[in-house]
């Protein structure tokens, strides 16, 4: 029974901060909001006995890919200019027929987990399963991804290479520039 | 009866991990004076730690200011979540058998998951407080630390590898039945011990508030009990990294029989702590893209050749 009060809390959560996330004007407050989406998540999937991927929610999505999303709002710095331009952007006009795709996906989503029978699995997932599973019958899914994340790697030192190599024509007085 | 000792446990944690941090403030000032052939402060009570207390109340009684032009959401929220993560952070610490609040199967990556996310607080404040200081600080952070994580989870996961389990306790019950990680696992002691230092922001590696550059970095626009609580979240985070250092490396709690467990935990922790504050007296701070460069070009090739060395070991000796 407390599993399921712990399930609806974090749920609750969840939606009210992901409603809250993507009607802000203000970037970063959405961003915040987002954040405890993802930490209600987190919780949720530590309910459901899943603590591996809670802990891989926390230290991955809000660690550092939200890290990430911060530290480019920083480099922007929009500050009131951006909130006019989001004001610009949240008109109905704008968001209502993505408002109604989703409302589609959320009948859905209301169906398969009204006709499920039970809603917590009662099993534990430890991370040794998650490593076993991993590497045992999706290796090769495991094997694609470190390829792709392989190409977004060459890719960004190929850009960063680019920009390095512009900068030192452009300061060769510098002592640093040198090759 | 099992209940009253568990919420005693949290309580005493709590308790035990604040005033050590409190106290830590006028004992880091004391311990490089003494480093640096000085004093210190010695003049509020015995031995000066009567300063602890006298910092504590005006930090309380001083005024709480913020400024018009920040974003109040944020600049609140920011000193908030580093107290809330690291005081979290202490929850999966084993003290002694037996003495912990909490312990999870994903013990380590719990800790980790909260350093990352005490991030947040400079990433916040900086942002929030609408100074040019600020900003350059929290993006120097985010960055800095966003580095450093990425090495400082992948040193731990050699000893992850040995004991075969994420939990605080099965590590320090290996290290008893083999020998600390220390020995085994000493490239991954250094990059951690290096890592832990720039994840907690301290010098050298405290490039976000570097004062000689930035003022006061990402703190610059606080002041109160605000700007206390990222400086007592700071030396939480000092304790719990070297409190983690112990656990992991040093084999916790384990020692000689004629001192109790939960005081060879509290040496070991001690004696980071203090190589903590002598770090920040002898090395001086390194310029910013040298940390970046240094952490991508050195620390993180050493984990990968340490981390396959030991998973070479350990398949080896299974065979």
């Amino acid at each position: 029974m407390l599993e399921y009060g712990l399930f609806y809390i974090a749920a609750t959560v969840a939606l009210i901060s992901s409603l809250l996330a993507i009607t802000r004007y203000n970037v970063s407050h959405a961003l915040i909001y987002l954040i405890v989406s993802l930490l209600a998540s987190a919780v949720i999937f530590y309910v459901l006995g899943a603590p591996f991927a809670a802990a891989l929610e926390v230290l991955i999505y809000a660690g550092a890919i939200m890290v990430l999303f911060v530290f480019v709002i920083m480099m922007l710095n929009l500050g009131a200019t951006g909130d006019v331009q989001a004001h610009l952007l949240l008109r109905p006009r704008m968001w209502l027929f993505p408002a109604l795709l989703c409302l589609v996906l959320f009948a859905e989503i209301v169906y398969v987990l009204l006709s499920s029978e039970r809603l917590l699995s009662g099993m534990v997932v430890t991370p040794k399963t998650v490593g076993i599973a991993l590497f045992g019958p999706w290796v090769l899914a495991v094997e694609i991804a470190s390829m792709l994340l392989l190409a977004g790697l060459v890719g960004a030192y190929h850009l960063g290479r680019r920009y390095l190599k512009d900068s030192r024509e452009g300061a060769t007085s510098s002592p640093e520039a040198a090759p | 009866m099992v209940e009253l000792i568990s919420i005693l446990i949290i309580y005493g944690v709590l308790l035990g991990s604040l005033t050590g941090a409190a106290i830590l403030i006028w004992f880091e000032r004391r311990l490089l004076g003494i480093w640096q052939d000085r004093l210190g402060p010695n003049r509020v009570g015995p031995l000066g730690i009567g300063l602890a207390l006298a910092d504590v109340i005006k930090l309380f009684a001083k005024e709480d200011w913020i400024p018009p032009f920040a974003d109040r959401l944020m600049f609140v929220l920011a000193p908030m979540a580093v107290m809330i993560a690291m005081l979290m952070g202490f929850a999966i610490l084993p003290y002694a058998p037996g003495i912990h609040v909490a312990d999870l199967n994903i013990g380590l990556l719990f800790f980790l998951g909260m350093t990352s996310l005490a991030v947040y607080s400079v990433l916040l404040g900086g942002l929030s407080s609408n100074n040019k200081y600020a900003l350059l600080g929290g993006l120097r952070a985010a960055a800095q630390m966003v580095s450093y994580e990425v090495f400082m989870g992948l040193s731990l996961m050699g000893v992850v590898m040995l004991t075969g389990s994420f939990s605080l306790v099965e590590i320090v019950n290996y290290q008893q039945e083999h020998t600390w990680f220390i020995i085994p696992q000493f490239v991954g002691f250094v990059v951690f011990m290096i890592a832990g230092i720039a994840e907690s922001h301290r010098l050298p590696f405290d490039l976000p508030e570097a004062e000689h550059e930035l003022v006061a970095g990402f703190h610059t626009e606080y002041s109160g009990m605000k700007f206390g609580m990222f400086m007592v979240g700071e030396y939480l985070g000092v304790i719990l990294i070297s409190a983690i250092i112990a656990v992991i490396f040093f084999g916790g709690w384990l020692g000689p029989d004629f001192l109790p467990p939960i005081i060879w935990f509290a040496i070991k922790t001690f004696i980071f702590i203090c190589f903590f504050i002598l770090l920040r007296a002898a090395i001086p701070r390194p310029r910013y893209d040298q940390l970046m460069s240094f952490g991508w070009k050195y620390m993180l090739p050493l984990t990968l050749i340490n981390l396959l060395a030991t998973g070479a070991i350990v398949l080896w000796l299974q065979a």
